[in-house]
């Protein structure tokens, strides 16, 4: 079928299958930042914001963005990179197939919580899985950017 | 992989039920997280989204919880978080992450009797209805012991009232799938102890909940309460705990349920 | 130095951490073919027939083949240098499946949907046997897992095919049973070790397709570029020469990516087809089809005399490798080898046992290849032996360990190089705080909160086998290309290379292009494993710049028309006597007009040892008596891995390699049905570490200088993996008593043990 939806600020039809993922449909349409790392939804590598929301792309049906914004970190290039220039200063990229996953939902932590604690960050990260890093240096890198910010 | 031959988004709750009794294969869409994990193949899904039932309200002596809204919302809730001393927002905290918070819905865990369900634990523990589109309104208990004909849930509510509440969960790792669930609240001396994740769905402890309710509330009485939820109710094994272990922290998050109930202002 | 020991940002960080396209499924090209897999739905059978022909004549669908349709040559995917020790014993499809999840028939579509359609089309015919799912009875079992006459073995590995025995090995030096009789003190315990998952976040891909002169060209998200060519060319009968595989950017490895699980599917279709193919394995897929830790059982037993002294060291092993042999003798060989060595004032030492073969997911190499294994078994003895002999363990150690400068029984006759061992455990005591907090304390409300503590050591780069190259091209802006076969999984080692390339050349790091891998470009190279790259491949890369930097010299003599000796060069001029040229211009002149040469510097290397690098790792937990739960609060590790290169990439490796170990020890749980199906077999069930679960974690560095490395470098990436696990079981021991002698440590085992 087809959807109006907003992309990355851009209003753009899309043709999808009914029971096609949002995070297929996009990288088909060429946001080949989205990754999948899970089939059981708890990952969090696929992560996007729906109207603003951070959401797992995986298990949202595309359908289902009909007249919603969709942000990919494509849409936040800049805002991404300056997260990413403390990330990487850290270290704590690593492998980096989870990386935009992860900076999506700090970003979005970043509009949600006013000076987070640490322990509020942790909690809203939860579902970011990462196998390479330990999470400690995301840690750091966070600390830095909100401190920094 | 599952597989979606037509997508209805129907403008009435008639229109979605109809469309449910269409054909046997016929299902309403929740939040979807769960959608991958099987190969179910639906005739027609039905998407409630365009029904407006994302919202939790607070007319009057109820909470109002609409089967669309997400465990995010509830968690974010500021309500919810001062009510029954914040046991619905605790509950779902540690499911996984907030971006899987935010598409899990209400309507679809309870409605799917979920055994690993925080929520359910926590709801049953207040005094929860639950409204079918055909089936009316009926208390969270009833819905969870029967079974009925396939319908739509459509809301919770819950009593606004001073019911003191506590929810323990036993987890390994912290965002895993609980090993156990308890809750335990109380409402003028009348006790409630629900536990689940047995695995099996969550129940009311009812003999215990009796129990206390008729006691002192001496450790004792707290103790023995304790055992007899374990005796009444029955556990299982799976790969995330054996019965043996289930009951033995059914025992210890019972106490502690109560502990804090009792330490609640 | 300039670089080297700076604590620099990787050169491809910012862009691998922005979602930019660089990773194998993102450079498919257009038309590619979806290749999917049937799989085997028993553990141990035989496929009487198989009919694929409504499945191939679906609409969409290019070829569904199966074990008629490949080369009957068996192969080993282990990715180790020619020869490879691990046996011959897998087609690319086989009439026999061994797993749930073995590979039945590939099938190759224009999209998933219609794969997965044509999947359900293909109907099998089974001769269902009896599975050998028990590792500790499959050298008893009536069913033979590797019956075929066809197996083959490069070296004798101590194969006994109908008792399912793959390898069997023993080495002792001095007489152990002796030495134990003798002893004062002996203890004995046997260890079980689960079969972790590597869990790297990117799943096992590639793809395939012709190139403008019809050579197979494979995209791959591995660690072992040349291995996988090789691997290829003999499963597919090709010559190497017609294949050429290229390594992009990779989302994690662990070992798990030095197996070639899934290049030669992709491949197969490639070569039947002529179309290109990708494959990509989905998170299920990865759990049950492709390799885990393996499997241990390890019987410890520990002598000492009264003084503490550690005299014997007996170690019994039983490894299950599955259903087929991928690093089954190395990694078993491993377990000793990397143990043993740690304490010499013993006057025996053994390690011996077997590896055998069942009906589950083969295992392979991942972080730790044995040592991870050894040193849970050994240093839970030690830590029990301490408590016998009544002495502190940190004592024990300090007393019992090799020093810099000493050799030990199983060391090969050889005096280590390098060690501050010792310094680290007296560093990694004042940092958890060991006085004050060692054994435990209680906190009230039924917590009680412990210290506990290991020691191990691993290796840098396989000794006498693996040797790498690297080449630097003088370009002709002046610039450098550094060439290279090892694979940066995430590690950063593109960088660290690049860092001591500019150390040498006296450059700046964006004078460096970094290219890596590609079989026809870069130079050979056995790929990044066995903790070898900055090490081994670093050797190569000094001495590469070396050369190229030595013959910029020698070119600046010719152009400025005077001697080697008279000429300096101090990156970015040449300069003899009143004379000088930039390096700028001689890299214009070097390729401008007749009789020139363009510079290219070259240096291979492989080394004869393999310097250990240790860590000294603690653990403080808190355990909840009433429910068994352990929280881990702080984990402090010491590391000597020689010279820092990158203090922040080497921290980052120290820090999730320890995260890696605390889930081996507190989380990933490993279950199969008892028909062999692995029920453990996504995120939702398979818990690896989250946010929440690892405390703090804490890493300090006490340098050594590994003479024979790279600035004095040693390796880092595996052995930060080895501690937690059994600091960890000590601590919990100190805590509340009881041994968990099987991984993982969860609460019900910690509960049910203080129930006793």
């Amino acid at each position: 079928m087809q959807i109006e939806t907003t992309i990355n600020g851009k209003k753009i039809t899309l043709e999808v299958a009914n029971d096609e993922l949002l995070s297929d449909a996009l990288r088909a349409k060429g946001y080949l930042s989205i990754r999948q790392g899970c089939d059981t939804s708890c990952c969090g590598l696929c992560t996007v914001w729906i109207d603003g929301k951070p959401t797992l792309s995986c298990s949202t049906l595309a359908f289902r963005v009909r007249d919603k914004q969709i942000t990919t970190i494509e849409g936040v290039a800049q805002q991404a990179e300056e997260f990413a220039q403390v990330l990487v200063a850290e270290g704590a990229e690593q492998c980096g197939f989870c990386s935009p996953g992860f900076i999506m939902t700090v970003l979005a932590m970043k509009h949600e919580l006013k000076n987070p604690t640490e322990q509020e960050i942790i909690h809203y990260l939860t579902g970011n899985l990462c196998r390479c890093t330990g999470y400690m240096g995301q840690l750091r890198a966070i600390k830095k950017y909100l401190g920094g910010a | 992989m599952f597989t979606i031959e037509q997508v209805l988004q129907p403008e009435t709750l008639e229109e979605a039920y109809q469309a449910l009794h269409g054909n046997i294969s016929n299902t309403v869409l929740g939040g979807c997280a769960f959608l991958r994990l099987g190969s179910k193949k639906i005739a027609t899904a039905i998407d409630l989204s365009e029904l407006k039932l994302d919202y939790i309200l607070e007319p009057g002596k109820e909470i109002e919880i609409g089967a669309m809204t997400t465990f995010r919302t509830v968690e974010t809730h500021p309500t919810l978080h001062q009510l029954f001393n914040g046991v619905l927002p605790k509950s779902v905290s540690n499911i996984i992450g907030v971006q899987f918070r935010n598409v899990v819905t209400v309507g679809a865990t309870v409605y799917s009797k979920y055994g690993f369900s925080d929520l359910l634990t926590a709801l049953l523990a207040l005094d929860t209805e639950v409204e079918l589109y055909k089936g009316g309104r009926l208390p969270l208990e009833e819905f969870l012991q029967k079974s009925f004909p396939k319908d739509i849930l459509t809301r919770l509510f819950i009593q606004k009232n001073a019911r003191k509440a506590s929810y323990q969960s036993m987890r390994n790792s912290l965002s895993d799938y609980p090993i156990l669930t308890i809750a335990v609240s109380e409402l003028n001396q009348r006790w409630r102890i629900v536990v689940g994740a047995r695995p099996l769905r969550a129940q009311l402890a009812s003999k215990a909940s009796e129990a206390l309710s008729n006691s002192k509330l001496t450790a004792e009485d707290i103790e023995q309460s304790a055992s007899l939820a374990v005796e009444e109710l029955s556990f299982g094994s799976n790969i995330r705990g054996s019965a043996e272990y289930r009951k033995a922290m059914c025992k210890v998050l019972v106490k502690r349920g109560i502990m804090e109930v009792l330490q609640c202002k | 130095m300039k670089y080297v020991g700076k604590g620099l940002p990787k050169l491809d960080g910012i862009r691998i951490a922005t979602g930019q396209p660089v990773y194998t499924e993102d450079l498919t090209p257009a038309n590619t073919l979806v290749v999917k897999i049937l799989r085997s739905p028993h553990a141990f059978a035989r496929i009487k027939t198989i009919d694929t022909s409504q499945a191939a004549a679906l609409e969409g669908v290019a070829c569904v083949l199966t074990h008629q349709d490949v080369p009957k040559v068996r192969f080993t995917l282990a990715g180790q240098s020619y020869p490879e020790p691990s046996p011959y014993d897998r087609y690319i499809l086989d009439e026999i499946v061994r797993y749930v999840g073995d590979e039945v028939a590939i099938i190759a579509a224009v999209d998933e949907k219609t794969a997965i359609r044509a999947m359900a089309l293909v109907k099998v015919d089974y001769e269902v046997f009896d599975p050998v799912l028990d590792f500790e009875t499959a050298a008893e079992h009536p069913s033979v897992v590797h019956p075929e006459a066809d197996l083959a073995c490069n070296i004798d590995i101590g194969l006994q095919q109908e008792k399912n025995i793959v390898c069997s090995h023993i080495n002792e030096v001095g007489d152990v049973e002796q030495e134990l009789a003798q002893c004062d003190v002996v203890v004995e315990e046997t260890y079980y070790i689960q079969a972790q998952a590597h869990a790297m976040m990117e799943t096992y891909r590639a793809v395939s397709y012709l190139d403008h002169t019809g050579r197979l060209v494979v995209t791959s998200s591995t660690q072992i570029p040349f291995h996988v060519r090789r691997q290829l060319a003999r499963a597919l009968q090709l010559p190497a020469s017609r294949i050429r595989v290229i390594k992009p950017r990779i989302g994690g490895g662990f070992g798990g990516k030095q197996t070639g699980c899934v290049e030669v599917f992709a491949a197969l279709v490639t070569q039947k087809t002529g179309q290109p193919a990708k494959i990509v394995l989905d998170r299920r897929e990865t759990f049950t089809s492709t390799t885990s830790r393996h499997a241990m059982r390890l019987k410890v037993r520990i002598g000492a005399d009264k003084e503490g002294f550690i005299r014997a060291l007996d170690i019994e092993g039983l490894s299950d490798t599955g259903a087929y042999g991928e690093h089954a003798p190395t990694v078993f060989w491993v377990v000793g080898e990397k143990t043993l060595p740690l304490y010499n004032k013993t006057r025996a030492v053994r390690y011996h046992g077997q590896v055998v073969y069942t009906n589950k997911m083969p295992a392979g190499a991942l972080r730790g290849y044995g040592a991870t294994q050894g040193t849970f078994a050994l240093e839970c003895a030690v830590n029990k032996l301490a408590e016998k002999l009544n002495l502190d363990p940190a004592e024990l150690r300090l007393k019992n360990l090799i020093k810099e400068g000493e050799t030990a029984l199983a060391y090969h006759g050889k005096r280590l190089g390098s060690s501050t061992l010792h310094q680290c455990i007296e560093k990694g005591k004042e940092l958890i705080g060991w006085q004050e907090k060692y054994p435990r304390k209680e906190m009230g409300n039924n917590k009680v909160r412990a210290v506990g503590m290991a020691v191990t050591m691993q290796g840098s780069g396989i000794a006498g086998i693996d040797t790498a190259s690297a080449e630097i091209r003088l370009n002709d802006d002046g610039s450098y290309t550094l060439l290279l076969g090892s694979t940066d999984m995430g590690t950063g080692s593109d960088t660290i290379l690049a860092q001591m390339a500019a150390e040498v050349l006296e450059t700046t790091l964006d004078q460096i292009v970094v290219y890596a891998a590609d079989t026809d470009i870069s130079p050979f190279d056995p790929g990044s494993y066995a903790s070898s790259t900055t090490y081994v491949t670093g050797m190569a890369v000094v001495k590469a710049a070396q050369d190229v930097k030595s013959r910029i010299i020698q070119q600046g003599a010719n152009f400025l028309e005077t001697t080697v000796e008279e000429v300096t060069f101090d990156g970015q001029l040449l300069h003899a006597g009143d004379k000088s040229m930039t390096l700028e211009k001689l890299a214009e002149l070097s390729i401008l007009g007749s009789g020139k040469l363009q510079l290219v510097g070259h240096g291979t290397y492989g080394s004869n040892v393999s310097p250990p690098p240790y860590v000294a790792g603690f653990a403080e937990v808190e355990v909840d008596q009433e429910t068994g739960k352990t929280t881990l609060l702080d984990y402090v590790a010491v590391v000597d891995c020689g010279t820092v290169i990158n203090p922040t990439l080497a921290r980052i490796q120290v820090e999730g390699g320890i995260v890696q170990g605390i889930g081996l020890a507190l989380y990933e749980d490993v279950k199969y049905d008892t028909k062999g199906t692995l029920l453990t077999n996504s995120f939702m069930q398979y818990k690896i570490p989250c946010r929440k679960d690892i405390g703090n974690i804490r890493v300090a560095f006490e340098e050594s200088h590994e003479p024979t490395g790279p600035f004095g470098a040693k390796s880092i990436g595996e052995v930060v993996i080895n501690t937690p696990a059994p600091a960890i079981a000590h601590a919990v021991y100190n805590a509340v008593g009881v041994s968990v002698t099987k991984l993982p440590i969860t609460p019900e085992k910690v509960f049910m043990g203080m129930q006793k």
